[in-house]
């Protein structure tokens, strides 16, 4: 069996957010770069399933251009086997899954995460899935293989439920599919400088959904201190003033 | 010409999210002169189902096919791509709930629509279609324009107003004309949060990070939920601890919610907690420290102990 992790480059998750170019795009400078962390998850579990046994191997694949590629050696560095970068800039979820759909046919197992922590799309697995017409599962927080089979857990609105599903199986995963994520160890980083990191060409493909623009939120009004003597005029100013008691 | 949306129902029930939906579908129904389709998968009465014309739903599809039970992700986005067709939808509409977010990307392949998922205004413009949404987890919003004729949102929860009006709903049963071989889930188990008010559905939220100590010590939060209907969350170290469950983990890595009102008690408002609790109405901040960054997002703050604090605001409530 094989399992293909798929991997989104995201500013590190504290990034002071700012645009240029007049609002239009995000400004990188100075931005440290890391695994999307979901997809982080996703690939510790892949690692834990590979430890348990019956998986071939482990590819972890990207759609962007050179400056993503040290992201994806920190992933061969957590135990990834190779890597695939697909030569293009993430343009919209639509283009990246056409992307990931040309080297994506013959894994049984793909984890995406369920978002990424950047321009927070969750759409690229389940599209994924329709164009190739896989299974796909979403939201899940656990995942195992029995035979031919996927034991999946998933979380519902308002709840959680077990399921069986064939492959090949697209499972956009969450929080709980492992507990920490895994960080490359001095070993891990030797090995994953001869381990392959191939690049692939993009195909034509359209996106259809664009950035116009970008806006900080409207700075917040000061918060209104209470001394904590007096503790229950909160609940009195919830009532009367803000209205939401 | 039409907008088709997709409503959830909990077991047998619509919730208040599909009400906001079908209102959100109708104003913009209103400015482009179409009409709002509401699809519905399950077992769901007449009489529940009449009440989505009450916000604005022209017509009402009714599919009652016991496979769907399964939420089989395929199945549902083929039941959905056939009523779209059908109904000639130019704009369809998912909550940005778990599912919505499951189908809706299968659905814009389908159809070769263009998708935003997580819009949370009405639409800036409609030619060019733009909408807006959150991005970096909370810390900036974005237009997006949608190229394509067909388009796809998913819309976040507590977004939008429900707005009731003067309006009869024709209900139609529909056939999706799905076949059992589209449908490859099985599922074994099924745990639902029962008794409790679901933390995406709560008006108000009441929430405990690590200054609660230990999750022994959450008699006082477990009241105040009682007392005011709220539902209960914590921070990620909390649930990772074990203090509290998993469900109730809120921030980037866990739930995102827009209560109207949101209390944090001994949080110190990290950067990936507020991405999931930003878009609450009103913050109130129980903290010890005066430097805790929670105090910059909160609306009321107290610099204080939780466990003089929690006592007097039970007694507050008591007194409304
Ligand atoms: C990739 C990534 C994702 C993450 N995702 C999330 C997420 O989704 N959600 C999340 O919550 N965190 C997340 N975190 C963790 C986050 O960075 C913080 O570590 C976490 O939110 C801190 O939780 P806390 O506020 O409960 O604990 P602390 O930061 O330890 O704060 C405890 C607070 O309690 C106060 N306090 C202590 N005793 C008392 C008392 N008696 N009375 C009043 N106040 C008291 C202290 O002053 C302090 O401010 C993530 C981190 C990373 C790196």
């Amino acid at each position: 069996m094989k399992i293909l992790v798929l991997i989104s480059n995201v500013p590190d998750t504290t990034t002071k957010i700012r645009f240029t170019g007049d609002n239009t795009s995000f400004d990188d400078a100075g931005v440290q770069w890391i695994i999307n962390p979901w997809d982080e998850l996703a690939l510790t579990r892949a690692m834990e399933l590979k430890e348990a046994g019956g998986i071939e191997k482990i590819t972890v694949a990207n759609v962007g251009e050179k400056a993503t590629e040290p992201t994806l050696r920190k992933a061969l560095a957590v135990g990834a086997d190779d890597a695939i970068r697909i030569d293009a800039p993430a343009k919209d979820a639509f283009y990246v899954a056409s992307q990931l759909a040309e080297i994506a046919v013959g894994y049984d197992l793909i984890l995406a995460g369920i978002e990424a922590s950047d321009y927070n799309g969750n759409a690229v697995g389940g599209m994924l899935a329709e164009i190739l017409d896989y299974n796909s599962v979403s939201a899940v927080s656990g995942i195992n293989i029995e035979g031919d089979k996927f034991i999946v857990n998933r979380e519902i609105d308002g709840g959680s439920q077990v399921l069986n599903i064939t492959g090949p199986l697209v499972a956009i995963v969450q929080k709980g599919i492992a507990k920490e994520p895994r960080i490359p160890a001095m070993r891990g980083i030797m090995m994953a400088r001869k381990k392959p990191l191939n690049v692939a060409n993009p195909i034509e493909a359209n996106e259809r959904t664009q950035f116009v623009n970008f806006e900080l939120p409207p700075p917040k009004a000061a918060c209104k201190m209470i001394d904590e003597e007096n503790a229950k005029e909160i609940i009195k100013l919830l009532h009367e003033e803000a209205k939401v008691l | 010409m039409s907008i088709l949306i997709y409503t959830e129902n909990w077991d047998g029930k619509f919730k208040k999210l599909s009400y906001e939906l079908v209102s959100y579908a109708a104003a913009i129904a209103k400015e482009m002169g179409s009409k709002v389709i509401a699809l519905s998968i399950g077992d769901i009465s007449d009489e529940e189902l009449s009440k989505l014309g009450d916000y604005g739903a022209n017509k009402i599809l009714t599919v009652k096919d016991e496979r769907f039970t399964s939420l089989d992700n395929r199945a549902i986005a083929n039941a959905v791509s056939a009523a779209a067709k059908i109904e000639d939808a130019k704009i369809v509409i998912f909550a940005n709930s778990n599912l919505g977010k499951a189908i809706a990307p299968r659905v814009s392949v389908k159809l070769e629509a263009g998708l935003v998922t997580g819009v949370i205004a009405l639409p800036i413009s409609i030619d060019p279609f733009v909408v807006q949404k959150k991005v970096f987890t909370g810390k900036a919003i974005a237009n997006v324009q949608i190229d394509t004729e067909v388009k796809i949102i998913t819309f976040s929860q507590n977004s939008y107003e429900v707005v009731e009006v003067e309006n009869n709903a024709t209900i139609e049963a529909f056939d999706p004309s799905v076949v059992d071989g589209d449908f490859s889930t099985t599922v074994t188990e099924t745990n639902k949060v029962t008794g409790k008010v679901l933390l995406t559905d709560a008006e108000i939220v009441i929430s405990g990070g690590r200054g609660m100590k230990s999750g022994d010590n959450w008699g006082g939060l477990e009241q105040l939920a009682d007392m005011l209907s709220a539902g209960l969350a914590c921070s990620r170290p909390v649930s990772d601890e074990g203090w509290r469950p998993h469900g109730e983990h809120v921030g980037q890595t866990g739930k995102i919610i827009a209560p109207n009102l949101y209390f944090a008690f001994g949080i110190s408002g990290a950067i990936q907690h507020l991405g999931g609790v930003s878009s609450s109405k009103v913050i109130v901040a129980v903290n010890k420290d005066a430097e805790a960054p929670i105090f910059e997002s909160a609306d009321y703050g107290i610099i204080g102990d939780v466990n003089k604090v929690i006592p007097q605001f039970i007694e507050g409530i008591k007194e409304l």
